[in-house]
């Protein structure tokens, strides 16, 4: 927990350095920018690497130990889909209000959305990919499908790793407690009761 | 089997479609009962649910390619400008910025049916488009957003109906605020005025329903990448050949040149029934840059600029008898299409719910300063039945007769519109079955709002008529392949309905063979034969079909294929569990791959057709439901506890699904009836509700217990399936059967949605 405080800090320092001043991120990006339009001319087919930030982090991804360069006010979302191309997680609002990002950090549920990617530095995150093992399925994700917990499918992921979360945390839920855990992930197609079927059905597999 | 083009009609709401399609010219065999049947009815899981739930599913939202650049696009700040200029140099400066794309540097093309263009100069809505920027990453594009420098010549705006129609408000079009096509939308039948006369009862009332957004959950999106003069686009689509042949037009290339593709989309709910602006823009920069671009939108934007159900002001009049015969049923609507053309009506669950021989009609469909309606699950319908189940519920009261005594003593039996009778209609056993469920006699108080306070529980019902039931033209291919796995293809699209899934068990069940042995693949203009847009509750009423006439033809091949292995004459041989036996001599027998492979085939290939539509005949489906609620008038809150619907929506093709949706259907219905609005501030002209915080959906907690009790079997005059189908039906009565329940509840009558708290309090304590 300390170390990774400490390197957290030197991130943060890190950047302070380079940006000079603490100003906001979007001029800073502007700034740095610059010294990469060079490379940009020599090899317009890729998009330089400083087109997404100088600030290295380091964090494990589904056990996976990553070491990627972010801006300031890069997301946990926007660095697991962009920058590691693990596009299960979702953006549904980009505001932490639906949970269609949700992530398990510390056995707890996270909108990925709403963490900046230097706060996810030495953290171990489980994304939706993470539950699979080869190509076999978890159990929650299983449950998920037996009991049909979902429609268009887009919300899901965030679905089950609430629900994940929860059933680590608690393997035996009541509805009530069900219900509360998942309230933060809005199904627009309204697959909710039997979402909570779902939990239900992952809680008694997990058992099993 | 042979086809043949004949013209299908299609009554959808006052047109008569006439479609030229080709068809099976012989009426197919229709399947049995479900419980006569292996596959279909099934309670079957989705075959796409791995991948939907493994994470591994491409969504549009997540299709990414090699050296594609992102686009976003700038919108109108105002309610209603004219751009006076655009300055783009800053934001061109903007290191990662690649191309920006306006008005002043590309060509007019048309859009809206030619009311507007891609890029207007003249911005009617917050939202409007003005440019579109391509950058090396969403945040520099987004970033260059706010670089691009815009001089607008800001004019007044209007955003209230009721404001737009008046002599004096500011103008969006050369016509006026009144659309052309409503202007109004007259409808009379019989004598509405003798009618009136020979009422006893006459009940006047005005109702009010809200604007509301589809918020899909994933983002209306498209990544589109040019090879030479080809262009591919992957959409968040309803409907591929839809986008396929807008954007053709709009680029003017031929539709053979554009393959859309979709596989796997987050929801649409009607706001993805069209091509958008954004997809256009998209392959406009992809041209101009020469890599591929991904554009997408975000949540406001959602809010702001795809879509949203119409709102609506509806006078309503009923006439009736002491005997409770409606005598006369009136209707002048008013209803906001945003700022561009649209439908905004709502009158046919008034025109078509009950007999009723005297009805008048008139409809406005208004333009005013905010974002461009779309269709949204059962447009009108849901609006409509709100207004119309509430007054008649008060009509039987008012002549002191139970609710659903009084809808089966004016129950239709002929279509009136049309003067048709139904193929099917079986509302009458939803309202027996549905009453039973939620226990009607002794859970509806007797007098509203008798119940001891301050919670008070109560029952309502309201009842629900939809077009659905599909029709041509609808194709797919069923291959089959030597080791016996099948692969069905059709150009049309899984919403989240569960297409995938159906299409496979009816191929499963024409075939026998498991349905793990088969694949289904959707959504594709080039590999695909056409489909139906998803829309209308009509992708399974149209393409199971389909499925059903081309694994017959398959069925025939292999039946004339073992014929000729085995020297026996087709009539003497028998189709089981995919073996192919002589009735004689059990032994002489082909499995379907020995036949694939012994004919020397490597695949056996047919395309099935959708067969006509019955002429001569009314096809709709039908449902009632019944919700119990529970309201608190020290808080003023609504609980729904209980929703039973009971519906007649032809036969089941797959239970489990099927329940899902109905649902679906009823939770955004609980949305429709207690949270969900877009607020505008008139004032300003601005939206007020562009996230999901400020704009209410349900959520797990708002889901009550809900009981689909489905009464219908196949209907075979519609198809050999017999699907009329359920995504509309599921949300129209929702919001009656719960205002009606609120009313039973507590004596307090919601005429305006959503029924917030405010409402609930301001009419018991008298206030306001």
């Amino acid at each position: 927990m300390k170390e990774e405080k400490e390197k957290k800090e030197i991130s943060r320092r890190e950047f302070l350095g380079k940006a000079g001043t603490g100003v906001a991120g979007s001029y800073f990006i502007l700034s740095s920018l610059k010294q990469a339009e060079a490379v940009a001319k020599e090899n317009p087919l890729q998009p330089p690497e400083t087109y997404f930030g100088n600030i290295q982090v380091q964090l494990t991804v589904n056990g996976v130990k990553h070491k990627v360069r972010v801006h300031t006010n890069t997301t946990l979302v926007e660095l697991l889909r962009d920058r590691l191309s693990l596009t299960g997680t979702k953006v549904v609002c980009n505001h932490g209000e639906c949970g269609g990002c949700t992530v398990v950090i510390d056995k707890k549920a996270v909108y990925s959305c709403q963490m900046l990617a230097l706060d996810a530095d030495g953290k171990d995150v489980t994304t939706i990919e993470g539950l699979l093992k080869g190509e076999e399925l978890h159990k929650v994700q299983q449950a998920f499908i037996d009991k049909d917990g979902l429609q268009c499918g887009f919300c899901t992921p965030g679905q089950i790793m609430s629900a994940y979360a929860l059933l680590l945390n608690n393997p035996d839920p009541s509805e009530e407690e069900i219900k509360t855990a998942m309230a933060g992930n809005i199904c627009r197609c309204s697959a909710y009761p039997k979402i909570k079927e779902s939990v239900a059905e992952a809680a008694r597999l997990l058992k099993a | 089997m042979s086809r043949k083009v004949i013209k299908s009609v299609t009554n959808l709401y006052d047109k008569k479609i006439e479609r030229l399609a080709e068809v099976p010219d012989e009426k197919l065999p229709p399947l049995k009962n479900n419980k006569e049947l292996k596959y279909i009815g099934r309670g079957i899981s989705r075959i796409d649910g791995y991948d939907k739930v493994s994470g591994t599913a491409v969504f549009t939202f997540d299709k990414i390619l090699k050296n594609m650049a992102h686009a976003r696009i700038l919108r109108c700040p105002h309610p209603h400008a004219k751009i006076r200029k655009i300055d783009i140099t800053k934001a061109m400066n903007i290191k990662g910025v690649i191309d920006i794309i306006t008005k002043d540097n590309t060509e007019k093309i048309d859009w809206y049916d030619g009311d507007t263009f891609i890029f207007d100069e003249h911005l009617r809505y917050q939202g409007d488009e003005i440019a579109c920027v391509a950058a090396e990453n969403e945040v520099i594009a987004s970033m260059a957003l706010k670089k691009i420098e815009v001089e607008y010549e800001i004019l007044s705006h209007v955003t209230d109906k009721m404001t737009a129609v008046k002599e004096d408000a500011p103008k969006l079009y050369d016509w006026g605020n009144i659309s052309p096509d409503a202007n109004p939308a007259k409808y009379n039948r019989g004598d509405y005025e003798q009618g009136l006369k020979n009422a006893d009862q006459i009940i006047e009332e005005e109702y009010n329903t809200q604007f509301v957004i589809h918020n899909p959950t994933e983002v209306h999106c498209s990544t589109v990448d040019w090879n030479g003069d080809h262009l591919t686009i992957w959409d968040s689509t309803q409907g591929i050949f839809a986008v396929r042949n807008s954007v053709a037009a709009a680029l003017k290339i031929p539709q053979n040149k554009i393959t859309v593709i979709k596989k796997y989309m987050g929801g649409g709910f009607g706001a993805k029934l069209e091509a958008g602006k954004y997809t256009v823009m998209a392959a406009l920069l992809a041209k101009r840059i020469g890599r591929p671009v991904r554009i997408t939108i975000d949540r406001k934007e959602m809010n702001l600029a795809v879509g949203n159900r119409p709102d609506s002001y509806q006078r309503l009049t009923v006439g009736v008898k002491n005997d409770g015969t409606l005598t006369a049923l009136g209707m002048t609507m008013y209803g906001a299409m945003g700022a561009h053309r649209d439908g905004a009506g709502c009158q046919w669950p008034l025109r078509s719910l009950y007999k009723c021989p005297n009805v008048k009609v008139e409809e406005y469909h208004v333009a005013i300063n905010t974002g461009r309606s779309r269709p949204f699950r059962a447009p009108g319908h849901v609006q409509g039945t709100f207004a119309f189940e509430s007054i008649i519920d008060m009509a039987a009261e008012k002549i002191g007769m139970d609710p659903i005594e009084f809808r089966l003593k004016n129950y239709a039996e002929v279509e009136a519109n049309w003067e048709i009778p139904w193929t099917t209609k079986l509302l009458k056993e939803c309202y027996k079955q549905g009453a039973e469920a939620i226990n009607w006699k002794s859970k509806r108080n007797k007098k509203a709002g008798e119940g001891k306070g301050p919670v008070k529980r109560g029952v309502g019902m309201a009842s629900q008529i939809w077009w659905g039931t599909g029709g041509p033209p609808a194709y797919a291919t069923v291959k089959l392949n030597r080791d016996g796995s099948v692969h069905v293809l059709s150009g049309t699209q899984d919403i989240g309905c569960g297409t995938y899934t159906i299409l496979a068990q009816v191929a499963a069940e024409v075939l026998e063979i498991p349905v793990e042995r088969i694949t289904v693949s959707l959504g594709n203009t080039d590999e695909h034969p056409y489909g139906p847009s998803s829309g209308g509750s009509m992708t399974a009423s149209s393409v199971t079909p389909a499925v059903y006439d081309g694994a017959l033809q398959i069925k025939a091949k292999l039946m004339s294929g073992a014929s000729a292995l085995l020297g026996v004459r087709e009539d003497n041989l028998v189709y089981s569990q995919g073996v192919i036996y002589s009735k004689d001599d059990k032994n002489k027998k082909k499995s379907i791959q020995e036949v694939v492979r012994e004919t020397h085939e490597q695949i056996l290939v047919a395309t099935g057709a959708r067969n006509a539509r019955p002429q001569g005949v009314m096809l709709n489906s039908f449902g009632a439901q019944f919700a119990e609620v529970e309201v608190n008038l020290e808080t003023g809150k609504v609980k729904v506890l209980k929703i039973v619907a009971a519906h007649d929506i032809g036969r089941t093709i797959n239970r489990k699904l099927l329940e899902n949706q109905f649902h679906g259907g009823i939770i955004q219905g609980i949305g429709y009836a207690l949270l969900e609005e877009r607020v505008i501030d008139h004032y300003t002209g601005k939206v007020l509700t562009t996230n999901l915080h400020n704009y209410k959906m349900p959520t797990i907690k708002d889901a009550p217990e809900i009981e689909v009790i489905i009464v219908s079997e196949g209907d075979d005059q519609i198809s050999a399936i017999g699907a009329k189908g359920i995504g509309e039906p599921a949300i129209i009565p929702t919001a009656g059967a719960i205002a009606n329940a609120v009313y039973n509840a507590t004596g307090v009558r919601i005429r305006t949605l959503p029924i917030t708290p405010d409402k609930i309090l301001n009419q018991v304590y008298n206030i306001g």
